[in-house]
């Protein structure tokens, strides 16, 4: 647990699925790389990572580093908390990214130290990689990408 | 030219049937039992003996499994028993739809559509308590990142119709105050004796910006049912009869892509499945006397409007307003019984039994001459699902 994150302790852990679909992005979050699935045939992005590509049908899905901007496409601002673990943590903000340059993209996070009111959509944004220790169940180690407005 | 393929007027609403609708635990009975009365009920209602039952349809949620129903009925034989994939209440009017296919198809000659519904004895929809501590897969991208409740799930769409097309909170609001209003002329509705008025939801607490309280749906327990029959059967039976004119399922191209990925992101998930819909009822918006649409939350049912043409983008604001929406005197009055925000969030089948009611003209908040309503389940959800009944007037 790192004693940084926007989220407490206690919320629903992530895994990667047991066939190894995802596990490509976890094991790049851990590295502090944020890779998306990419088509080895026609080369278009594809998020979240499925065994096909919904373009041509090609099962030879790689991943790769997404480059390119990334920018605020929607938000929400949690007030309510709906899990134990959130009592103390309300309000937080979600953050849903667009990558224009990959296909258009989307991953949700949190806004890191989020400015009071409406969350400007549109502005860039850079990520920011949050590590989790391993959980007292034997949850594994983990990071996730959370993302702080570009200055 | 082969032969148009179309449920229009070939089956009827027979019977409605609900129990008694509380908050969210305070039902005195099991959620089974409760869906027994309810289907009782609407037996009761069409003059239908219930093991003359003999097809069952539900959507997807539902605890409440047809075998054991068919069992406590006694019913004499099961020949249909359909489940619509998806969440929550997205397949409610899907779930009629299945019933009046298998009737005309011949599967079934009397189908049982019903939700029973008691969140006090299972998990409520609105907490995510009993999560586990970990997870795989798709929605591993943005649980933990405090995603987990279905307001938190669908907000973030809200946020992007708002920038998109510059919906205004006061038009969410109207839709709140239309539920509310029509909730006080209905001794059913869980929230009858408590209006609600501009400041009280301009007051009200977030629960996820852009959504306040009231923008979101009840938590509930109860039950509620429909049961159908081929048209011209209907007719012998004890109610003004209400017919299908047409029904649809499903959402627009990858609605269901994972980790908000959706191309069309600020869609209710009715973009083809509406259209689709009026075709086969062979009618369009304006034909429409009286909407019932699911409000899981209240940006959903702006979308919903839309998406079904009642009215544009660019003309919602003006038009989506408690003036238009109201029973008595509205261009497009909406969820006449309270809906899921103020009578019961009985996963929109309330509605359903509502649009029916509207035909029969037993409506506690009756449109005059209302002779074709319109019902949608499921906002957002995918597959979401949609129906449209009409009087004799409109076969």
């Amino acid at each position: 647990m790192s004693s940084d994150s926007v989220l407490p302790a206690g919320l629903p852990t992530p895994t990667p699925l047991p066939d190894g679909l995802d596990a490509p992005y976890w094991e790049a979050t851990q590295r502090h790389e944020l890779v998306a699935q990419r088509c080895s045939d026609c080369r278009g992005w594809q998020w979240t990572a499925e065994y096909l590509c919904h373009r041509c049908h090609s099962f030879e899905m790689g991943f790769e580093a997404i480059p390119g901007d990334a920018k605020v496409f929607s938000w929400q601002r949690p007030h309510h908390p709906v899990h134990p673990a959130l009592k103390a943590a309300c309000p937080y903000v979600v953050v849903l990214i667009e990558f224009p340059d990959a296909d258009g993209i989307r991953m949700v996070g949190n806004l890191v130290d989020p400015p009071e009111g409406d969350i400007p959509i549109g502005a860039p944004v850079d990520p920011v990689f949050e590590n989790h220790a391993e959980g007292p169940n034997g949850e594994p180690a983990y990071t996730l990408v959370q993302w702080k407005l570009r200055d | 030219m082969a032969k148009k393929r179309t449920l229009r007027g070939e089956v009827a609403i027979a019977g409605i049937g609900e129990t008694t609708y509380y908050k969210h635990g305070q039902s005195p009975d099991a959620q089974f039992k409760l869906t027994l009365k309810a289907i009782l009920a609407a037996a009761e209602d069409a003059g239908i003996d219930p093991r003359e039952i003999d097809g069952i349809a539900s959507y997807a949620d539902d605890k409440n499994p047809p075998d054991r129903v068919a069992a406590a009925l006694g019913m004499k034989q099961l020949r249909f028993s359909n489940m619509v994939w998806g969440g929550g209440g997205g397949g409610g009017s899907g779930a009629v739809g299945n019933a009046a296919a298998a009737i005309h198809a011949g599967f079934a000659d009397c189908v049982v559509v019903y939700r029973g519904l008691a969140q006090g004895q299972g998990a409520r929809f609105g907490s995510a308590a009993h999560y586990p501590t970990s997870l795989a897969g798709e929605a591993a991208t943005w649980i933990p990142y405090g995603v987990m409740s279905p307001a938190q799930i669908f907000a973030m769409r809200t946020t992007r119709l708002m920038f998109e097309h510059g919906i205004e909170r006061s038009t969410m609001r109207s839709v709140a105050m239309a539920a509310y209003h029509h909730a006080q002329n209905n001794p059913r509705a869980v929230m009858h004796g408590r209006p609600l008025d501009e400041e009280g939801y301009d007051n009200s607490r977030w629960i996820t910006e852009p959504f306040r309280l009231f923008d979101c749906c009840l938590e509930n327990d109860g039950a509620a049912a429909l049961i159908l029959v081929p048209a011209d059967r209907a007719k012998d039976l004890k109610q003004k009869p209400c017919y299908l004119l047409g029904s649809a399922q499903g959402a627009e191209y990858r609605s269901g892509a994972g980790g908000h990925n959706n191309p069309d992101y600020a869609t209710s998930s009715f973009k083809t499945v509406g259209p689709n819909l009026f075709e086969m009822a062979e009618l369009g918006p304006k034909d429409v006397d009286v909407v019932q649409s699911y409000e899981n939350f209240t940006g959903a049912v702006v979308m919903s409007l839309i998406e079904h043409g009642f009215c544009t983008y660019e003309e919602a604001n003006e038009f989506i307003t408690f003036e238009n929406l109201i029973a008595d005197g509205g261009k497009l009055p909406l969820n006449t019984s309270g809906g899921n925000l103020a009578e019961c969030y009985m996963h929109g089948l309330e509605l359903n039994i509502e649009a029916v009611r509207q035909i029969r003209g037993t409506s506690p908040n009756p449109v005059a001459g209302a002779e074709v309503a319109f019902v949608n389940s499921g906002p957002m959800v995918t597959p979401a699902t949609n129906m449209i009944v009409g009087s004799e007037a409109t076969l």
